[in-house]
């Protein structure tokens, strides 16, 4: 083998989004050209910041929102510092000293610092949220708005509910109001200037916009200053310049940013307001760049993700030896990331002499935009309602198009302008191929087009994975679907976008994320707020609608059994004759000859033509008469035997062997396991059906590693698998975790059937949630952290709390009796 | 004027129905199912779906159409045909509502316009 050229060493400061993107380009064009090393203040992988919004409000998970698991720096060999601050440069010696910085579970760190020599180093500090010196700003409970402990310190906070406060009327100081309202605090958002976001919104946009976050419950104080923020060691009050005193349990300053720049300045590079570069994103030493919010470019700087991609394009190719690829500051269009709240703007949009303006009010839906023109080209567009358009204007003004002609229209977009149908599938066809689709990633409609045709393309998350449209604030993704769609036709069918049914075209994630976000709790409520395309749903989104209600709002929501299939309705399962079979409970597939002795005289009485043993230890009644099963329960209860729940997406059944208590393999009580675990798991309503088995040693009998969740007992304790299937797909489990007692079993096989509930979609089974979620993800929170563990294992108890009572007896004492008994009979004799 | 040539039987009352429910009435050898819709419409179908024989008062009721319990046929309740790709027809039955009670017509000697 050749001897391998000595890789040069890269040495990154700060893990953010822009350095991320650049180390994926670089790692795509130039794979072994350098020895990656990272420091990041932040304990954390790279993950998509612009996103915190969403997990503020609930509508996503931080899971959700990781870009770079730790997979990832494994794969491609780069050593990622967490929580290892760098404190000097020193250019001469091309070494950087990094500090670690004590994390919060109070680990000490190994060493206090390190050295690591560079040939090439890139500072990607970012910028910090600037903190307003007023009298109080340091008391407890004063957050600033930019990372995930600020976001985890607000969710905290807003659990005991109270008031906040945000001062900041702009685009993160809204987005933190919503959340934090949506959290149920009572929020109140202190502006300076007399309109909202009005350095990206018109005063007229300013005041729509304002009208629909008070519409929302928050309440909006412009013209404010703060003077003092008040309290005794922890915040209590603000008081404003007026004497105005607001109550406050958390106060969030969100007024601006200021980059990085200080390790710069101290390593004497030349700095104004942010890190210099030139355009090839070198600093005042060529072998340092500089990248993302640190930056100064062209005397700007930075704060939206566009610009921030764009350089690191550029560093990733100097990097790999393309000194062609330079960085130009280009517009950028804003968006506000509040679910419900449309708003777009771009450019300038200032009024002046030279300069003209063309508006559209539709007061009726809340509809406003604004172009401003010069010299025939559009220079600014300000959007609110319906935005579908922005990203045409925007493309118009970016190329600097004369309008003239189309100016008559031009105010109503592409789908007027041009004579182009109003179809939205249309105006995107029209779309050029340079138009940008995709703002943060910089993504023109040429390039994912041709992605979709030069790779096959076929769905929205291969786009996503290819081209990286619409895969960071995603709010261009229904575009990316038009496109999609006017180019495969028919061929890209629905369920590769995977919305729930015909009904809406929001998919099952999505669903749910705004049931919780939104707080929707019945069907109505959900087809209402989501706009359902029908009137009432179908037997596809009913039912996991239902389910997802269910789970979502354990004792609160109302079972809707029409929105069940008959199997869940009635409790038995309809065979093809529409008899139905009956399973009883028999815990951990353990009888008892008072049982069988009972089913045998129940089959004698209702006349029952077959009885068999099921594949889960369990018997079963089939071709039972519907009228016939109120009594067949009623029977069966008298015994002790409750349902067995053979029909439900639920826990089915607990398989066991006999383990320590006969068999002379047996290393724990296999038998006893099982039945506690059956004890405690059943009643619940999971995603999809959940069947388990314990075996008492790795001959494994009762074949554990095949189910949903297995058990195998071992000398030293319990070996915990999950995700086998054995039915259309065969599938071996794959090993949890090992734990040495069986409370610590019990605890995360409840966690795990938690996380499956919240996070599995309706029909999906536990194999199929974990091979999309990935089994490490499963483990980091069921395993691995013990606090979300423990969370998860009490929501489950919370939700059994309300699902742990026989259907079967219910059902015998008078519920849903309409289900059992025809509305009327007639004999033929009385028809004729 | 044109008699009312229906032969109505009372069957039952809507309230003894469940919101996009159905119940089933016993008629000799035939089973006819009635189905209540969400904005209280009633509709009675031969209780058998075209495909196989499925019991569609067993089924879950959407908008106007049922779907059968077996295999997810979508029925139209109003004419009783498969809906979508499927082909197929059950029989529907003429009934009416007077008074929140249910009457129903078994003899199906009219000709459906
Ligand atoms: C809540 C929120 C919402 C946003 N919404 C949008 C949006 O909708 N659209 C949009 O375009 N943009 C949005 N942004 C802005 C966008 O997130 C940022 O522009 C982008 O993330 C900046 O990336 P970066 O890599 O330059 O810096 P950062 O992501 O800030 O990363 C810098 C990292 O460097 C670390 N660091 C700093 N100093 C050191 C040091 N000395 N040693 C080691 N590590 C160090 C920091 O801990 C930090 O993790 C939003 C920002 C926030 C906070
Ligand atoms: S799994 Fe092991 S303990 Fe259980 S019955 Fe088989 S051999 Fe015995
Ligand atoms: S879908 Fe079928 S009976 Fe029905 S309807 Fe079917 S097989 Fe039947």
């Amino acid at each position: 083998m050749g001897k391998k050229a000595k890789k040069k060493r890269l040495v990154i400061i700060g893990n953010g989004m822009a350095p991320g993107r650049a180390l994926e380009r670089l790692f795509e064009t130039a794979p072994d050209a350098y020895e990656v090393t990272i420091f990041n203040a932040e304990p954390r992988v790279n993950y998509d910041r612009i996103m915190l919004s969403p997990v503020l409000s609930g509508e996503k998970s931080f899971e959700e929102i990781v870009i770079h698991g730790d997979g990832w720096y494994v794969q491609h060999g780069v050593i990622l510092y967490k929580g290892a601050k760098v404190t000097s440069i020193d250019r001469a010696a091309k070494t950087i000293t990094a500090e670690f910085i004590p994390s919060s579970s109070g680990h000490a760190p190994l060493e206090p610092s390190v050295s690591v020599p560079y040939d090439r180093l890139i500072i990607a500090t970012g910028s910090s949220p600037i903190i307003i010196p007023v009298p109080g700003h340091d008391l407890a409970g004063v957050l600033s708005y930019r990372d995930v402990d600020d976001v985890n310190a607000m969710l905290l906070a807003a659990k005991s509910g109270g008031n906040a406060v945000v001062i900041g009327g702009g685009l993160l100081g809204l987005e933190a109001a919503a959340g934090l309202k949506e959290q149920g605090m009572d929020v109140t958002v202190l502006h300076l200037m007399p309109t909202l976001m009005e350095r990206q919104l018109d005063p007229v946009a300013g005041h729509l916009l304002e009208r629909a976050i008070k519409a929302r419950g928050v309440n909006v104080l412009t013209q404010a200053n703060t003077r003092a923020i008040l309290g005794d060691g922890k915040v209590e009050r603000v008081e404003l310049d007026d004497g105005t005193i607001l109550p406050a349990d958390l106060v969030v300053m969100a007024v601006g940013i200021r980059p990085n720049a200080q390790l710069a300045k101290d390593a004497n590079l030349d700095v104004n307001r942010g890190v210099l570069v030139d355009a090839a994103m070198r600093t005042s030493d060529p072998n340092i760049f500089a990248l993302g919010e640190c930056v100064e470019a062209d005397g700007e700087v930075f704060g939206l993700v566009a610009p921030l991609y764009e350089m690191a394009e550029v560093v990733a190719a100097q990097l790999a030896g393309d000194a062609g690829v330079t960085f130009q500051p280009k517009a950028t269009a804003t968006k506000l990331k509040v679910t419900g709240i449309n708003l777009y703007s771009a450019g300038d949009f200032a009024e002046g002499d030279d300069r003209e303006e063309i508006v559209l009010r539709d007061a009726a839906r809340g509809n406003y935009r604004r172009l401003v023109l010069k010299d025939n080209r559009i220079i600014g567009v300000v959007m609110y309602g319906d935005t579908g358009d922005g990203p045409w204007f925007f493309d118009q003004m970016k190329r600097t198009a004369d309008v003239s002609e189309m100016r008559e229209t031009l105010i109503f977009g592409p789908s007027l302008t041009g004579g182009i149908p109003l179809d939205p599938a249309a105006a995107v066809a029209a779309l050029p191929d340079d138009a940008e689709v995709c703002g943060c990633n910089g993504v023109c409609k040429g390039k994912i087009s041709g992605a979709i045709a030069g790779l096959g393309l076929k769905t929205l998350d291969d786009v996503r994975a290819h081209t990286k449209a619409s895969a960071s604030c995603g709010s261009c993704t229904g575009l990316v679907e038009q496109i999609l769609m006017a180019q495969l036709g028919d061929a890209y069918s629905p369920s590769a976008v995977q919305p729930m049914c015909g009904c809406t075209g929001h998919g099952h994630d999505d669903v749910r994320r705004l049931i919780v976000a939104q707080k929707l709790k019945s069907i109505p409520d959900v087809m209402q707020a989501l706009m359902w395309k029908s009137s009432g749903g179908c037997a596809t989104c009913r039912p996991a609608l239902n389910y997802y209600l269910l789970s979502t709002w354990p004792g609160e929501y109302a079972d809707d059994a029409q929105s069940r299939f008959i199997n869940e309705r009635v409790h038995a399962n309809i065979q093809k004759d529409g008899t139905y079979s009956v399973v009883p409970r028999m815990w951990g597939g353990m009888t008892s000859a008072r049982e069988l002795r009972a089913i045998a005289d129940i089959v004698d009485k209702f006349d029952i033509p077959s009885v068999k043993c099921t594949g889960g230890q369990r018997i079963d009644m089939l071709g039972v008469r519907k009228e016939d099963l109120p009594a067949i329960w009623a029977d069966l209860n008298a015994t002790g035997l409750v349902s067995g729940a053979a029909y439900a997406k639920g826990l089915r059944t607990v398989k066991t062997c006999v383990g320590s208590d006969w068999c002379r393999f047996g290393t724990q009580d296999s038998t006893g396991l099982g039945i506690k675990l059956e004890k405690f798991l059943w009643g619940s309503w999971t995603p999809a059906k959940v069947k388990l088995a314990v075996s008492g040693c790795p001959r494994n009998c009762s074949e554990a590693t095949c189910k949903d969740i297995g058990v195998i007992c071992v000398e030293s304790g319990y070996d915990i698998h999950f995700a086998g299937a054995a039915g259309l797909d065969i599938k071996g489990t794959e090993l949890l975790g090992h734990v040495a007692s069986e409370e610590e079993a019990i605890e995360i096989i409840a966690a795990l059937t938690q996380l499956y509930r919240v996070q599995g979609r309706y029909l999906e089974r536990i194999y199929k949630w974990a091979k999309r979620v990935g089994i490490d993800a499963i483990h980091a929170q069921v395993v691995e952290d013990k606090e979300r563990r423990k969370a998860l294992h009490d929501d489950f108890i919370h939700s059994q709390s309300f699902s742990q009572a026989d259907p079967w007896a219910e059902r015998v004492a008078g519920k849903d009796a309409h289900e059992f008994t025809p509305i009327s009979v007639f004999n033929m004799v009385a028809a004729e | 004027m044109k008699a009312d040539t229906h032969d109505w039987k009372l069957v039952g009352t809507l309230d003894e129905i469940p919101k996009q429910g159905a119940r089933r009435v016993h008629h000799g050898d035939r089973t006819i199912a009635l189905f209540r819709t969400q904005d209280d419409q009633i509709f009675a179908l031969e209780d058998k779906c075209p495909h196989k024989n499925g019991q569609l008062s067993q089924g879950i009721v959407h908008g106007n159409c049922v779907t059968c319990p077996l295999h997810n046929w979508v029925i139209s309740l109003e004419t009783g045909t498969a809906q979508g790709t499927n082909e197929g027809r059950t029989q529907a039955y003429p009934v009416q509502v007077r008074d929140r009670k249910i009457y129903l017509d078994f003899t199906l000697n009219q000709v459906t316009c």
